[in-house]
């Protein structure tokens, strides 16, 4: 079973850096959604730190759905995925690899990247470990939860928009969470609560989204 | 127990059958109970002494948001049932109820933003109930697109059911967010635990009136159901033998 999780992250490693645009793509998604927001309400630092925590949470949200649009994708098209299916390792704990994998990649990389636009956006450095801190227990939701509508419609044709539609209503909760927190951090007020709270979820999504990702898998495949 | 009226369910013949004679005593009772109700709540009921008339939205309101809830519960349930039983009819109750349910919410959403108007000042407010329906009519839309997405029929039903599950584990959340921000709207109307606050001669009527949507949801449902098993069992005997004895 061990060696069956660790060829799979190999297997995508190796896959994902082959195409290192494909990572990129939502990073720069992300980075230019929010220097969009400076330019379109203005450079006043007082409102750009009320309106920042809500900014890169909503890009966050935006970047990671777009980047699962075609995360079963090219399994789907080649075969890979019935392969998957048909093998006799549970079918939860590989996409559980996979979409682990995916977010080391992208939702990392966004919470890396997290506290430069922090600063952009004239966060006080003070609240950025908060900032890192809920991002960190937040994206792994956004994935896990995102992975559930790409699995639903991997065999569709106009899977983006569908996409969208299914997951960003389930989204709400983290998006209420982490820039509660955030605004919290903002006025000295503790954070412990939403934190743990978005612990909660990311256990929750950890533990049962893997189960509706392979049955919406299952289905897809089936049809 | 006797569960031989389980497995009857997974037969759309048997379905067809008993629906159309429940069919008439739902609807008998849903004119009853929506008729008394409203001229009651409208008419009879004693004015607010805050709100004055405006208050008697809530004879729509209230019943609207109680079934459109119910009814994303019943989706999870139906699609639980599809996907462990594989019965058809679940299927076929999924698809059916998620227009429904979607303008119960829109019906309880437009109603409340009427009644904000004369009482908050406001037609909206980002209020964590109001918040709340409209995702769950977001999440209407989802499942509604899902299904509709999918052609083949059965990948479809599956697809659905997954998304309703998924999607009922939200409503907890949602329930909490109510408590997490304190906010403009008041408390839930009915508990079942406590006595409502509001005198006999306020709430009975709109006791009737929720169980007149109910009934009303129900009529709908199963019409709309009867509808699609005929449709989709177009092929068989007995399907040919009830439209030749109906025309």
């Amino acid at each position: 079973m061990r060696r069956v999780v660790w060829l799979l992250f190999c297997r995508e490693w190796r896959l994902a850096w082959r195409r290192p645009g494909d990572l990129l793509n939502p990073l720069v998604f992300f980075a230019l959604v929010v220097s969009l927001f400076p330019l379109a309400v203005g450079p006043e630092p007082t409102m750009l730190r009320s309106m920042a925590p809500g900014v890169i949470w909503v890009a966050a949200l935006l970047a990671t759905l777009l980047s699962l649009d075609g995360l079963f994708r090219s399994d789907y098209d080649d075969g890979s995925l019935e392969q998957w299916v048909l093998s006799p390792h549970p079918l939860a704990l590989m996409v559980l690899v996979k979409v682990l994998h995916h977010w080391l990649l992208s939702g990392l990389a966004m919470v890396l990247l997290a506290p430069l636009f922090g600063l952009m956006l004239a966060l006080p450095l003070s609240s950025l470990p908060v900032l890192v801190l809920t991002l960190l227990l937040g994206t792994p939701v956004l994935s896990l939860l995102g992975a559930v509508g790409a699995a639903l419609t991997v065999g569709l044709k106009s899977g983006g928009v569908l996409l969208a539609l299914l997951i960003l209503p389930l989204y709400i909760p983290v998006l209420i969470l982490g820039t509660g927190a955030m605004d919290a951090a903002l006025q000295g007020m503790p954070v412990t609560g939403y934190a743990l709270w978005l612990g909660c979820l990311a256990m929750l999504a950890l533990s049962l989204a893997p189960i509706a990702i392979a049955a919406g898998l299952r289905i897809g495949v089936s049809e | 127990m006797n569960w031989s009226f389980f497995h009857k369910l997974g037969s759309p013949k048997w379905f067809h059958d008993i629906s159309g004679r429940w069919l008439p005593w739902f609807a008998v009772a849903g004119v009853l109970l929506l008729s008394v109700g409203s001229v009651w709540g409208l008419f009879f009921a004693p004015e607010d002494y805050q709100q004055g008339n405006s208050f008697r939205i809530i004879y729509i309101h209230v019943p609207a948001a109680f079934v459109a809830q119910s009814c994303y519960m019943m989706l999870a349930v139906a699609g639980i049932v599809s996907l462990v039983w594989r019965m058809k009819l679940a299927d076929v109750a999924l698809k059916c109820a998620a227009p429904i349910g979607a303008w119960m919410t829109f019906v309880a959403l437009l109603t409340g933003a009427i009644w904000g108007k004369p009482t908050w000042g406001t037609y909206w407010v980002w209020d964590a109930r109001l918040t709340s329906m409209l995702i769950l009519l977001f999440l209407y839309f989802g499942i509604i697109a899902l299904g509709q997405a999918i052609s083949n029929r059965e990948t479809s039903a599956k697809a659905t059911a997954v998304l309703a599950i998924v999607g009922v584990v939200n409503i907890p959340i949602i329930k909490y967010s109510v408590d997490w921000w304190n906010t403009l709207h008041q408390p839930a109307t009915f508990k079942i635990t406590e006595k409502p606050a509001m005198p006999v001669e306020m709430w009975l009527p709109l006791l009737l009136m929720v169980l007149g949507f109910y009934a009303l949801f129900t009529v709908s449902l199963l019409m709309r159901m009867r509808l699609e098993v005929l449709r989709r069992e177009h092929k068989t005997r007995w399907v040919r033998e009830v439209l030749e004895k109906s025309s």
